[in-house]
């Protein structure tokens, strides 16, 4: 992982062409009662970023799941990297989930184990030297900031510290697409906007894809309005009127994508929840 | 569910029972139906956790740290409830066999009882005690958490990982964990017979390894195996299927002993009668 990595300025959009890296195909699911998800289709094509809104307790953890296979869908099918997930068994999904990186709601870090050994936790599987693992988890902790919590327990970290180790976690073994469960969720406003600036950094650093699912407007608004400069160390705004052509949204309300599109599209948008969530 | 109404406007005495019944037999069909499942679910679960060991990854260094804990953890309290219960034994049955002029066999009686069946099953509900309530509590945390989720998120199966040491620390260890509370039994026993009921020691010694025969102690290492099985694979399986957060981890911490304590007592039935019929002892 190299920080020092130039981030363009001016971003270029995924090729219309491009092989979709995710793709959701008329995904249902239930739980013993009516579908929590129904019909889903979208895709996330490389160096895009999706942003997945909708109110609580619609799905959008669930749905988030079902994309690196911890959960199975009841009907349709879900590709990942080209290879259909939905039915593949759980040893065969092993591999290809190590190149996915998630950051689960709470952080889900193990609380036995330090700061260290949580984010060093795939590498210490594969049996990496110890001395790689320590580099690389001092880079890791170096990019959201938390070099100091090194050997700390995630007892001892506050909840904006966890996401933020959580993040490390999803990116030092350097994953092909990212999953980010509500990362700013029962954070406060400022601790919201750094992580927020972690995503942004990793997204115009790395340009990984990924597929971010929120429902406060006002992150993905901050996603889009921003770019990293990597010679200031920091997230900047954009000039007026540009916004990141890699960041799209999708929208979910009631089981169902009830929109697909850009910002420009979204603030468009003629559906009544649509513009009762922008309102 | 509402009942059909007569002409007359009055509920039927007849539907009312005949409704009453249908809802008994749903009831019952549901909990069938569930318990079935869950047999079927634990089944796939041990098997596959079990033959796990067969397979590469296996991880020798979380089935040390297991061993450590379920061995040495467990150790001190195998000892202690060893060598009182081989203390009562020997004070109960000397009075009952003074009666009969057979006083000196008491040490017969210690090492038999012991051997062939306390140690293995008070060892199994001790550890069960300790060990089937902490595995089930700790997976749950982990569960309720997304601690597992994570652990497969990040390409690792909690199955292999967590499960499988487990099991083959708690088989292994419950073997000499049973070995160490005949013993202390034996000694209990000894420690009665001769400070309190002032017999000989040479004598509860002898007869206690006299009338021992390969069979009897087969029978009594036999055990532990399955009971060692029986509280890993239900502690981490009751762990596992936690739902509905703390409250759960609490409902999971209970089940995992209850089914382990009876599971031990009902295979510890058939696990003797088997070895009764293979050596006619």
């Amino acid at each position: 992982m190299n920080t020092t990595l130039h981030s363009d300025p001016a971003p270029v959009a995924p090729q219309p062409s491009a092989e979709p890296v995710l793709e959701f195909r008329n995904v249902s699911i239930a739980f013993s009662g009516p579908h929590v998800l129904q019909d889903i289709s979208f895709r996330v094509k490389p160096g895009e970023t999706r942003i997945l809104l909708g109110p609580a307790g619609v799905g959008k953890s669930v749905l988030l799941k079902l994309a690196n296979g911890l959960i199975r869908p009841d009907e349709g099918s879900i590709l990942l990297f080209g290879q259909d997930i939905s039915r593949l068994r759980e040893e065969d999904l092993f591999p290809l989930r190590t190149n996915t990186g998630m950051v689960f709601q709470e952080g889900a870090l193990f609380d036995s184990l330090t700061v260290r050994d949580n984010v060093a936790y795939q590498l210490i599987q594969e049996e990496v030297p110890d001395d790689e693992i320590d580099a690389r988890v001092m880079e890791a902790l170096r990019f959201v900031g938390l070099e100091s919590t090194f050997e700390f327990f995630p007892s001892s970290l506050s909840g904006g510290m966890r996401r933020r180790v959580a993040i490390a976690r999803a990116l030092i073994h350097r994953p092909d697409l990212l999953l980010y469960d509500s990362p700013t969720g029962g954070l406060d406003p400022v601790t919201s906007t750094t992580i927020i600036e972690l995503i942004v950094k990793q997204r115009d650093v790395y340009r990984t894809p990924s597929l971010l699912v929120t429902h406060r407007l006002q992150d993905a608004f901050v996603m889009l309005n921003h770019r990293y400069d990597d010679a200031e160390q920091r997230m900047v705004s954009l000039p007026d009127g540009e916004t990141n052509p890699n960041t799209t949204f999708l929208m979910l309300n009631e089981g169902r994508i009830i929109f697909d599109g850009s910002i420009h599209e979204l603030v468009r948008s003629q559906d009544p929840f649509v513009r009762e969530f922008l309102a | 569910m509402r009942y059909p109404v007569h002409e007359s406007g009055r509920t039927s005495q007849f539907c009312v029972s005949w409704f009453g019944k249908l809802r008994a037999m749903d009831t019952i069909e549901r909990t069938a139906k569930q318990l079935v499942l869950t047999v079927q679910e634990y089944s796939l679960f041990s098997f596959r956790a079990f033959t796990n060991l067969y397979r590469p990854p296996v991880y020798w260094a979380d089935f040390l740290i297991q061993s450590d804990i379920i061995g040495v953890g467990s150790i001190a309290i195998v000892i202690l409830a060893g060598f009182f219960t081989g203390g009562v034994l020997a004070l109960q049955s000397a009075a009952t066999l003074a009666q009969f002029g057979a006083a000196a066999v008491t040490g017969r009686f210690v090492s038999m009882s012991m051997i062939r069946e306390l140690g293995p099953v008070l060892t199994g509900i001790m550890v069960s005690g300790r060990n089937a309530s902490s595995m089930a509590s700790e997976l749950g945390s982990m569960v309720v958490t997304e601690q597992i989720d994570a652990m497969r998120a990040l390409g690792v199966d909690p199955l292999r990982k967590l499960v499988t040491p487990r099991i083959f620390a708690s088989i292994s260890m419950l073997f000499f964990l049973t070995i160490v509370a005949d013993a202390f039994g034996i000694l209990g026993g000894a420690a009665v017979t001769v400070f309190m009921n002032h017999q000989n020691a040479t004598q509860y010694f002898s007869m206690a390894y006299e009338y021992l025969r390969a069979p009897d102690i087969l029978q009594g290492l036999v055990k532990p195996l399955f009971f060692g099985y029986i509280i890993a694979s239900v502690g981490c399986f009751s762990g596992m299927k936690t739902t509905g957060g703390t409250e759960g981890v609490g409902r999971s911490t209970i089940q995992a002993v209850v089914n382990s304590s009876v599971l031990i007592i009902v295979v510890d039935f058939l696990v003797s009668q088997v070895m009764i019929a293979l050596f006619s002892r």
